[in-house]
């Protein structure tokens, strides 16, 4: 289940082992990516039907998107696709260190608009220029924590489910945004976003004429230093431990509880920081959009990212990038076959539960030798 | 609070086999899109409601396939459903209506009140699955053994239950319920199809569950706490002074942190079936 940074192969050359060895090593790993895989290609196969049964051409519809993801010949689509994983990297984080404690968060939805808010509130401040972004970055990972608080606390004193209070959380956030867009940081020109952020606290673009910014960088860097926390400290090591077993934990001189409320505000921390990159670090508007729909689905979309990845902080960079690869893909796949965007979500939602069964490599190889076809 | 009441129900019959079934909101979504495209299809809403029912029924199986049988983690399977119903339910409503994200179906094909009594018939089918599902798991054995099977699996393989079997009968129970519940909400309480019809309804079903302690005769009375919370919402909305001081948006909170503050109040009291959420392994 862990070590999916330890897949980096050894120089055969000189140990001579051989492919066979190298398979037994690591066949845990191997295993859970050859599952990752196929149920990546049972949700194309199904939304492929889907698409075709919508009166749609599913060839089309992907082949355009693929090439409005990973086109070589032009840097920009490319850099789409990072821009696209950047958030995603950080909300998959916010569920992969609430697995790793046992918890199922899935309030990284809300703490993305709390961090989002945070920014926009030091964007209505009047400060020398330079502070700007750091004040945005840390109001914004402050609100954000604090809403992983409140489901942490809930869950380690009240007992109470935090996929239910992180729901309500979600929606509370919505709704308090919301409230804050259209009343009180409205932009007085144009009804449709709030206030921008001032071009001091922009990030520098990385590739002319994409949304490709700085935000990447720093959304690796986050990645980077969660896995740290995580493998090489001692609260990561309480963190994990109690996600495997919260009595041994427990008589191990571990309290669960600490450990459960700081991998809630953890999460909440890279949750709003992902809020504040979207405003500072995406063009054109920097700013929230009506009804929030330049954050929506953040969250959600990192739930994703974060089951693809195994939950392993650096297995999630390549998972962000093809789920961002999909993200940016659904525009090609819009213009070309005329397949609504949202399509993409559907066939995420069949690769999440391709990937709840587990075996499914070998659940399919027993029912194809008994010629059966298998419904998943 | 119907389709609260329907919702939690149905989840409280899945969780007493054992499996939970986070998935409600999406059922509930997927449900509400039968339900319009059928009704509207035939111009009938009682086919609309069938087609809801149906839509359950059939998410139902997929789920209680993955939990039961394929002893999947029930959580990430229910996440899936959520995730997908997001997805498919705003292609549809593009591939089949053309539009985005909104649609409203004509007037027939909604779900006349009842004479007289000016209240919906699926309100008073509701009230009676609350009693039914009572029934079945009280007072017949069925209801004994899925009870024993959310409980001790181990023991009720012993006795002869088929535990695999009974876990996949109550998922796709709960989901049909579920599945009623979103046809309510499309074609019945509201009469339209949105991205967000069940706007966390699902999960709030999951919290009545827990206040009900698994109990369906208290789950009608959870239902209609957080239905009133739902219905003062809406109503604070439409009194002028109140309106004045406080926004809409920030009204709109209400029913969520309702929910909150009741499950943070009640929780430790509450006892789930021993073997909920865990997959059945025969050693």
């Amino acid at each position: 289940m862990f070590g999916f940074g330890k897949q980096k192969k050894k120089p055969s050359s000189q140990e001579e082992i051989s492919f066979k060895e190298l398979y037994e090593k690591y066949r845990e790993q191997i295993e859970r990516l050859i599952e990752i895989i196929v149920a990546i290609i049972v949700g194309f196969v199904i939304a492929g039907i889907i698409m075709a049964l919508g009166g749609y051409d599913p060839i089309k519809a992907y082949s355009a998107m693929f090439e409005t993801s990973f086109s070589l010949e032009d840097p920009y689509y490319l850099a789409m696709t990072l821009s696209f994983a950047t958030p995603l990297m950080l909300t998959a984080l916010t569920f992969a260190v609430g697995v790793r404690a046992g918890l199922f968060n899935i309030g990284a939805e809300g703490q993305v608009y709390m961090g989002a808010l945070g920014a926009i509130i030091v964007a209505s401040m009047t400060l020398p220029g330079p502070l700007y972004f750091p004040l945005a970055f840390l109001l914004g990972m402050f609100l954000g924590s604090l809403w992983g608080l409140i489901a942490g606390v809930l869950k380690s004193f009240r007992k109470v489910n935090e996929v239910v209070t992180t729901i309500m959380l979600n929606w509370i956030a919505y709704w308090i945004v919301e409230y804050a867009r259209v009343y009180v940081y409205a932009d007085p020109e144009r009804p449709e976003k709030t206030i921008s952020m001032p071009e001091a606290a922009r990030l520098p673009i990385l590739v002319p004429g994409s949304e490709l910014s700085l935000a990447f960088i720093i959304a690796l860097g986050v990645v980077i230093l969660v896995y740290y926390l995580l493998w090489h400290t001692v609260l990561g090591y309480e963190i994990r431990a109690t996600g495997m077993n919260p009595n041994a934990a427990r008589y191990g001189g571990i309290d669960p509880r600490l450990a459960m409320l700081s991998a809630f505000m953890i999460g909440g921390v890279t949750a709003g920081i992902a809020g504040v990159l979207e405003i500072c670090g995406r063009p054109p508007t920097y700013a929230i959009t009506t009804g929030l729909s330049n954050l929506m689905g953040l969250g959600f979309d990192g739930i994703a990212v974060s089951l693809i990845g195994a939950n392993h902080p650096l297995a999630i960079i390549p998972a962000a990038i093809f789920i961002g690869a999909l993200t940016s893909g659904s525009r090609g796949m819009q213009i070309v076959a005329g397949v609504p965007l949202e399509m993409v979500k559907a066939v995420q939602g069949i690769i999440i539960m391709a990937l709840a069964v587990p075996g499914l490599v070998r659940l399919l190889k027993t029912k194809f030798r008994r010629g059966i076809s298998v419904g998943v | 609070m119907t389709p609260l009441l329907l919702a939690a129900l149905g989840e409280l019959f899945t969780e007493r086999a054992g499996i939970v079934n986070i998935g409600l909101e999406g059922i509930m979504l997927l449900s509400a899109l039968a339900a319009v495209a059928v009704a509207e299809a035939f111009v009938n809403p009682w086919i609309g409601v069938l087609a809801g029912v149906g839509m359950g029924v059939l998410i139902g199986l997929i789920h209680g396939y993955i939990s039961a049988y394929f002893k999947g983690d029930q959580i990430i399977s229910g996440l899936g459903i959520n995730l997908f119903a997001l997805g498919f339910v705003a292609f549809a409503i593009e591939a089949i209506w053309g539009v985005r994200g909104y649609h409203t179906p004509p007037y027939e094909a909604k779900v006349p009140r009842i004479p007289g009594l000016e209240i919906s018939p699926i309100f008073i089918a509701s009230i009676i699955l609350v009693i039914v599902t009572y029934y079945i798991l009280y007072r017949t054995s069925l209801g004994l053994k899925i009870r024993a099977v959310g409980e001790n699996p181990e023991a009720a393989d012993v006795v002869g239950v088929h535990v695999e079997r009974m876990q996949l009968f109550a998922t796709v129970y709960g989901a049909a319920l579920t599945g009623l519940a979103g046809a309510f909400l499309s074609i019945d309480w509201l009469a339209a199809i949105t991205k967000e019809l069940p706007a966390g309804r699902g999960f709030i079903a999951l919290a009545i569950v827990n206040f009900s302690n698994w109990n369906p005769l208290l789950a009608l009375g959870g239902s209609v706490l957080f239905g009133f919370f739902w219905v003062l919402g809406e109503w604070l909305k439409n009194i002028g002074t109140v309106k004045a001081v406080i926004p809409i948006t920030l009204m709109n909170t209400i029913p969520y942190i309702a929910t909150l503050v009741v499950t943070a109040g009640i929780i430790g009291k509450s006892r789930p079936p021993r073997h909920v959420g865990r997959p059945y392994k025969r050693e």
